[in-house]
């Protein structure tokens, strides 16, 4: 069942000493960093991030419990919060003194309750009274405050990623006031009410920050908001409300996922999936907001998959304490979902151990392609995940090779799903070159070139990882193989794609495999293996199986129109030697020919006749381009002269007429 | 059967070729002295007297015996004498079938009460064309009976009588002596023209219903009486085609014309409309006493020699065969699953396919008679077009020329079939018409030209135009072709011409089709 584990935790997670009495530990959301103050910070503070890059240690003064302690973007400048009242700040620029300096929030009577760095140098703090905005100023060692706010808060929530702020406020606390930030500016957004599902009385603080996340998903900032069963209403489950937050205009809200138990819960976003831990089951289920349920009213969510539990972690024993011999211990995840962000982490504290780990929750898609039995929304799910192109890819030749599941009807949606995605990215490359080629002339309207994502899976990936092993199998039958490949050009054909040579190729060689040739015919004669050199080429070099493929290949070349060299090639080589000459004629060529390779041929049908004539044709033309009927030498035709004089005469040569 | 038709003025009456009669034998049957009845396997008319049968056989078989000593290989294929003709067929070893007709006459009356002279027109019917309607004759036989050796291996010659006697008793019948023509002689199939997008959804669709009902053997695709799609060889389609365009389909499209028997019925399962009924097998699926037989056919007899169940679909113009091996019983059950499963898509497909053609049509504009006439033939794949033949009927297919420009387009396709080489022959017929053939490696095309005052050189000169054109202008020919002519016809008499001869125009307006083909139209190319 262990292949069922569809949520892993990544493979090097971050790990920090347990908290105790002498040592803090805090988390920053922003840079996902862990900090661990020992003493205050006087005997250490250690700072891992989830790369190397991010791991920082150093000591600071001891004056005073550490209440909260984060750095800026990119590690320019420290905050420590040690006080209700202040904030200090240490500048870890390089090549900088360590500066310090401290700054108090400016409203009367206020408290901090945590501040959020926005900028590396533009910092948040937020009060029960407000919220300050001040930009840090280390050389100058003080702070600038760029705006404030006053309004009551309860409590708050960041999100790095958007740079927004969400302050809870009113008696019971559900509705929301978010502020946006960038670089420097700070702007109000419409605040917004979350129903809650029993209204206390008195008022009191009913909605809590556990029951609130924010996250931005498929681009956009949500609110998820957990909403524990209420006895009131008939619906005894769980569910968690997202509310749209748009960068302009109001909220909206958009979609409710069903939880279908009740319970303690967790939620992370990982990969643009909402998922959701519930403790007492030990299981997680995740949602795709992009999937939409047939048999459910618009935006309600069922989970995609079953739940299951995270695969399990076991952490190796390192240092003196490993014993070689023993096995690494699986880490009992049971003790805690701790999700401090909703951006990536789940952080669980394993007791019999003296550290804690930080892990960043991995969706594992291999196994969902098992637990999800419909294949196009198998597809639709895959499409918009980050590392689907193996899998997608690995479903498509399963799915073709196992041969019970569906059949042609969910090839075809497949394909469907596969090509419009390709054909959408094709269509914005295409926007994008002509864009660029009409010239940097505004450059306002400078686009990005459009990212190849790995759901984008073209012909060339399609043909070697599916089609090609899958046209060899031995024990499927030729014309399931067949039916798939034109389903697979049937769809390219339906988004306009061109189909690649190669595609049409693999068909050929299938049907000339079976001696399917009439077939093969008939899709030539409904050009749904379209005109091109090589197909023609190919073509011809079935005519001594199958002999209309000679009529069929010369009908190609004359279509593509460039091809008339070809045509008299392959007229002269079946000793058509006077076919050849009317078509070259017909499309006007003859000027230019080589005389030497029509007499040539000529020769080769020991026809003395039709030697004549087309010695006389090109006299003829010698005659009309030179107003002489020989020929020149650079033509090598000496040794035909010589023949026609032998078999005719000299005096059969055409006289030159002199006026 | 004698149909007189009356000639101008006069009280002259003329009578069109009839078949006289028609016989299969097999010499090795009967060789000895006494025995010559054996040899005979069929033969009609019935009611003749037997030794006369014994001496018509009698005379064939020496006729072809005396011929072989010229040439071992190519006996006589047919015997001209004044009155009638005789057409020699060895369909198997040592099976001989010979179809004798009765040349075409005119009775002049005469004057004083004495009896009519009766003037026999031997030249008029074409070796070439009642050649390949004896060999029609055969291969109509052999694909619902069989070969005549597999006959006599089941059950002897006793067998083999019988089933000759049960299928050429009626098949003769419906033999139109008077009405082949060209068209015999080719045996072609007339495809529709399709784009390519809607094909792959025909061949999609195909696959599909191939994939989940597993006992069909192969499928065939047809649309207005034209083929689009075939699972069988060659060879087999061209007289399944045959038989589907000249005798079940008209069968079945006269009640439909007349509009009873509305095949609207809502579908019980998925409760979905679809127009899909059975022309072969139970007319009615609901009937508890429908029967669930099927015509049974007999393809590549040359080597795997199978025998199917004909299973004929029909939803609106979109018609499709299902054949499944014989050895299978077809069942009620299977009949009810088919039906569900296509009924509806075939419906949809059909209608899909309406509006394209449609779309097609207005394109090209209306559809207005043209100033010629044509017919195309591809040795290769088939393929054939006539705007010279009306749409066929179960009794008769008809023609909108006279016999006698028939009978050119007849001669000139003899001529050439003589030669390999590709060809070109232009001929004067009365009455200001001109017919003009080509022949440009396996295709072949016959045009008929009613153009006044015209001379050789101008025929030739604007045929020359049209034929040099020959390779681009077939793509187009699956076409509404005279439509694409008419929509050119404007932007090119623009151009050039001051003289605006009707005939003129018409010419002018072929060789424009190389403008309409190079647009890389949405055909097929036949």
């Amino acid at each position: 069942m262990s292949e069922e584990h569809y949520l892993e935790l990544c493979e090097n997670p971050v790990q920090f000493e347990n908290a105790s009495s002498v040592n803090n530990v805090f988390f920053d959301e922003a840079n996902k960093q862990v900090f661990a103050v020992r003493s205050g910070g006087a005997t250490g503070v250690v700072v891992k991030g989830p790369d190397d890059k991010n791991s920082v240690a150093f000591r600071m003064d001891d004056k005073g419990e550490v209440k909260c302690i984060k750095f800026s973007i990119g590690n320019k400048i420290l905050a420590v919060q040690r006080t209700p009242k202040s904030v200090d700040f240490i500048s870890f620029i390089p090549d900088y003194p360590h500066l310090e300096c401290s700054q108090e929030c400016k409203m009367k009577n206020a408290s901090i309750l945590g501040f959020c760095w926005t900028n590396w140098n533009e910092i948040v703090f937020v009060t029960d009274q407000g919220i300050e905005f001040y930009q840090v100023l280390p050389d100058k060692r003080s702070l600038k405050l760029l705006k404030s706010q006053s309004v009551n808060v309860n409590w708050y929530m960041y999100c790095p990623e958007t740079a927004v702020i969400l302050l809870s406020t009113t008696a019971q606390g559900n509705v929301l006031q978010p502020f946006a930030f960038k670089s420097g500016t700070m702007s109000k957004m419409p605040k917004f009410e979350i129903e809650l599902p029993v209204v206390p009385k008195p008022a009191k603080p009913n909605l809590t920050e556990r029951d609130i996340a924010v996250a931005t998903i498929y681009g956009q900032l949500y609110v998820m908001y957990l909403k524990h069963h209420s006895r009131t209403t008939d619906s005894p489950c769980a569910e968690v409300v997202l509310y749209q937050l748009p960068r302009e205009g109001s909220y909206k809200k958009t979609n409710v996922l069903k939880l279908n138990t009740t319970g303690k819960f967790a939620l992370n976003v990982v990969d643009n999936l909402v998922v959701v831990h519930h403790q007492s089951s030990q299981t997680s289920i995740i949602f795709d907001i992009k999937l939409r349920e047939p048999d459910c009213a618009l935006n309600v969510h069922q989970p995609v998959l079953p739940g299951r539990s995270i695969h399990p972690y076991r952490i190796p024993l390192t240092g003196l304490a490993a014993v070689p011999t023993q096995p690494p211990v699986p880490c009992e995840l049971c003790i805690l979902y701790e999700t401090f962000s909703p951006a990536c982490l789940t952080c669980a504290v394993c007791s019999p151990f003296a550290s804690g780990y930080l892990w960043y929750l991995q969706v594992k898609l291999p196994p969902t392609v098992n637990l999800l039995q419909d294949k196009g929304k198998l597809m639709d799910f895959l499409l918009r995940r980050r590392d689907c192109k193996m899998v997608i890819l690995s479903v498509c030749a399963q799915m073709l090779n196992g041969g019970d599941k569906g059949g042609l009807p969910v090839v075809a949606t497949v394909f469907d799903k596969l090509n419009q995605v390709y054909k959408e990215y094709l269509e914005a490359e295409q926007t994008y070159t002509v864009a660029t080629e009409s010239g940097p002339s505004r450059g306002s309207a400078a686009r990005e070139r459009p990212v190849r994502t790995q759901a984008v899976i073209d012909q060339s990936d399609m043909y070697t990882h599916v089609l090609s092993s899958f046209s060899e199998k031995k024990d499927t039958s030729h014309k399931f193989i067949i039916a798939v490949l034109m389903e697979y050009i049937r769809s390219l054909n339906q988004v306009q794609i061109t189909v690649q040579h190669y595609l049409y190729e693999l068909v050929i060689k299938m049907l000339v495999q079976h001696n399917l040739f009439y077939m093969l015919h008939q899709f030539l004669q409904y050009h749904v293996l379209s005109d091109s050199k090589p197909l023609a080429c190919l073509l011809l070099s079935l005519e001594s199986t199958y002999p209309p493929a000679h009529q069929l290949s010369l009908d190609m070349l004359k279509r593509l129109s460039t091809a008339n060299d070809e045509i008299v090639e392959v007229l002269l080589s079946r000793q058509q030697v006077l076919g050849a000459l009317r078509f070259i004629r017909s499309v006007g060529g003859h000027g230019n020919i080589s005389a030497r390779k029509f007499l040539d041929a000529a020769r080769q049908t020991a026809d003395q006749m039709l030697f004549y004539t087309i010695f006389r044709f090109f006299e003829q033309r010698n005659m009309r381009l030179r107003g002489n009927p020989s020929f020149i030498p650079g033509e090598h035709c000496e040794e035909h002269v010589v023949y026609f004089k032998q078999v005719f005469g000299e005096q059969a040569l055409m006289k030159q007429v002199t006026v | 059967m004698i149909s007189p038709r009356m000639a101008s003025g006069m009280q002259e009456k003329q009578y069109t070729p009839s078949l006289l009669s028609f016989f299969v034998y097999n010499p090795s049957f009967g060789s000895r002295e006494g025995e010559e009845e054996k040899k005979i396997l069929f033969y009609h008319p019935s009611e003749v007297e037997k030794n006369e049968k014994i001496r018509n056989v009698g005379l064939c078989e020496a006729i072809v015996q005396f011929t072989r000593t010229f040439c071992p290989t190519k006996p006589a294929k047919s015997l001209h004498t004044q009155k009638n003709r005789q057409f020699f067929f060895e369909a198997e070893d040592s099976f001989w079938i010979v179809m004798v007709v009765r040349n075409p006459m005119v009775e002049k009356p005469n004057k004083d009460g004495r009896p009519p002279t009766i003037e026999y027109q031997e030249e008029e019917i074409l070796d070439t064309v009642y050649g390949a309607v004896l060999r029609e004759c055969y291969s109509m036989y052999k694909l619902f009976n069989g070969t005549f050796g597999r006959a006599m291996e089941a059950g002897g010659v006793e067998l083999l009588m019988q089933k000759l006697d049960k299928f050429f008793y009626r098949y003769l019948q419906t033999l139109h002596l008077q009405s082949c023509d060209l068209l015999d002689v080719f045996g072609g199939i007339a495809f529709f023209p399709l784009d390519k997008m809607t094909y792959l959804k025909i061949q999609s669709f195909v696959n599909r219903v191939e994939e989940s009902l597993s006992l069909i053997k192969y499928t065939a695709f047809l649309y207005n009486d034209q083929l689009i799609w075939s699972g069988l060889e060659q060879d087999d389609m061209r007289i399944l085609y045959k038989y589907l365009t000249t005798s079940l389909f008209p069968r079945h499209s006269e009640p439909e014309l007349a509009g009873r028997d509305s095949p609207l019925r809502p579908e019980v399962a998925g409760n979905l409309l679809h127009y899909g009924r059975f022309l072969t097998g139970p007319a009615n699926l609901k009937d508890p006493e429908a029967k669930f037989r099927f015509p049974r056919i007999f393809v590549n007899t040359e080597d795997s020699y199978e025998e199917l169940h004909l299973i004929v679909y029909k939803a609106m113009s979109a018609a499709v065969c299902f054949m499944i091996s014989a050895s299978v019983e077809l069942t009620r059950e299977f009949c009810e699953q088919l039906d569900g499963l296509v009924g509806p898509q075939l419906t949809l497909l059909a209608s899909d396919i309406c509006e394209q053609y449609n779309v097609n049509r207005r394109i090209s504009g209306p559809d207005k008679e043209p100033q010629f006439k044509f017919i195309y033939f591809n040795h290769m794949n088939l393929a054939e077009k006539s705007t010279i033949h009306m749409r066929k009927t179960a009794s008769v297919s008809l023609t909108s020329v006279h016999p006698d420009l028939m009978k050119i387009l007849g001669d000139i396709n003899c001529d050439f079939a003589r030669v390999d080489e590709d060809e070109e022959i232009i001929v004067k017929a009365m009455t200001d018409y001109w017919v003009v053939g080509k022949k440009s490696d396996q295709r072949e095309l016959y045009v008929i030209l009613n153009q006044k005052n015209a001379n050789l050189i101008e025929v030739n000169g604007s045929s020359s135009h049209m034929f040099s054109w020959l390779y681009l202008l077939i793509p187009t020919l699956s076409t509404t072709f005279s439509s694409w002519t008419e929509r050119n016809k404007g932007k090119n008499c623009t151009k050039k011409r001051e003289r605006k001869r009707d005939g003129e125009r018409a010419m002018d307006c072929f060789t424009t089709l190389k403008l309409s083909a190079l647009q890389g139209v949405m055909t097929a190319s036949v």
